[in-house]
């Protein structure tokens, strides 16, 4: 049987780490649902539904990478902040990876909140935040848009990656004999490869929809560009 | 109305993704699971033959289930079956996502059309803690409606 495995199978990083961050994946989804009812009204809940489809969709298109053995496909966190904003775009990514460990057998369902966190959590909230500064800063033209999410995805997809390497180095299963920083250097040099994949469907992605429906780009309504301190999902930006 | 034909829109393109687009997909291992190999030697079929690598270490999956892997069981034409797992999978997470987003938003503040009266309290509808209604205040861009 040929397994097509993309996320973190089952043995890869023992039981209390793995427990620890289906806790901490927990209660980052419970902030996520709190905050993101606030965003989530009779047109984001369609779209926020769609959403989670297409990156379900998307995340089955492995593409090739620089060596021939190697295949990335997008994560999608950047993708989701952007068209439905943080909160509900984690719970849109979390939502993906639960069919994908409950249903498709991708992902050890005991490794889920290793996955939640490092797509859902941490590569959302990098995304994001990138997002929120560079839409301030560039002109808001098809060609700004398209370098913001092109930047937000890439950035967060390395970021993510670098949340499986804390997760390895807490309770990876196999002896490294102290090469952590091979491990590291690998899933780096990859996922900065995948993740210009992931910024250029990001980017078409974004702009495609910013061009048939404005109004159903969630960053593009919720970031004024000229009014600071209306934005009250962002901290720490300007 | 225009917001569903944009949803309906955008899940014709996914299932056509995952439905047909999915089979030219490369069959190579990705970012992490090439990671997890590195020190190993792998076979044309991509079994690990020796060597020694964090991928050893892998288990069964708890569930498998009839569309593990991306696949039905028991179909043997290889193209129909990815693309038939595909097209369940994005209906299956539009509707649990669609299902609880629509569960989870925020009461209609201007006329309500549900029979039910304007407002019942606090939405009941789910085991999640609202939010004490207060926020609604907060955002400056209460979406408004761009259709003429």
């Amino acid at each position: 049987m040929e397994t097509l495995a993309m996320h973190i199978s089952n043995g890869i990083i023992n039981g209390p780490v793995a427990a620890l961050f289906a806790v901490i994946a927990l209660a980052a989804m419970a902030y996520c649902v709190r905050r993101g009812r606030q965003d989530l009204d009779d047109r984001l809940a369609p779209m926020a539904g769609l959403v989670a489809a297409f990156i379900f969709a998307v995340q089955m298109l492995n593409f090739p990478i620089f060596t021939a053995g190697v295949s990335g496909h997008l994560l999608g966190g950047a993708l989701a902040a952007m068209l439905v904003g943080p909160w509900v775009g984690a719970l849109c990514i979390a939502v993906v990876l639960v069919v994908q460990a409950l249903v498709f057998g991708d992902g050890g369902v005991a490794m889920l909140g290793l996955s939640i966190t490092n797509m859902a959590v941490i590569a959302v909230a990098v995304g994001y935040l990138l997002i929120a500064l560079l839409l301030r800063v560039l002109p808001r033209t098809p060609t700004g848009l398209a370098v913001t999410a092109f930047v937000a995805a890439l950035v967060s997809v390395v970021v993510g990656a670098m949340g499986f390497v804390l997760q390895y180095w807490l309770g990876g299963t196999a002896d490294l004999g102290g090469n952590l920083a091979g491990l590291a250097g690998t899933m780096a040099v990859f996922h900065l490869f995948i993740g210009v994949g992931e910024g250029l469907i990001t980017a078409a992605t974004v702009v495609t929809v910013a061009k048939v429906r404005p109004d159903l780009v969630y960053a593009l309504r919720a970031l004024k560009p000229a009014a600071p301190a209306t934005v009250v999902t962002v901290g720490g930006v300007r | 109305m225009r917001k569903w034909g944009f949803v309906v829109g955008g899940l014709l393109v996914a299932l056509l993704l995952a439905g047909v687009v999915s089979n030219f997909a490369s069959p190579h291992p990705d970012g992490l699971d090439s990671s997890l190999r590195e020190g190993c030697t792998v076979d044309v079929d991509g079994e690990i033959t020796g060597g020694r690598c964090p991928a050893q270490q892998e288990q069964e999956h708890e569930i498998g289930g009839p569309l593990a892997d991306y696949g039905i069981a028991g179909l043997d034409n290889e193209f129909l079956s990815t693309g038939l797992s595909g097209v369940l999978g994005v209906l299956l997470t539009f509707a649990l996502a669609g299902g609880v987003f629509w569960l989870l938003r925020r009461p209609r503040t201007g006329p309500a059309p549900t029979p039910a009266g304007p407002r019942d309290a606090a939405p009941s509808d789910t085991s999640v803690p609202a939010p004490a209604g207060s926020h609604e205040a907060d955002r400056p861009d209460a979406p408004a409606p761009s259709q003429g």
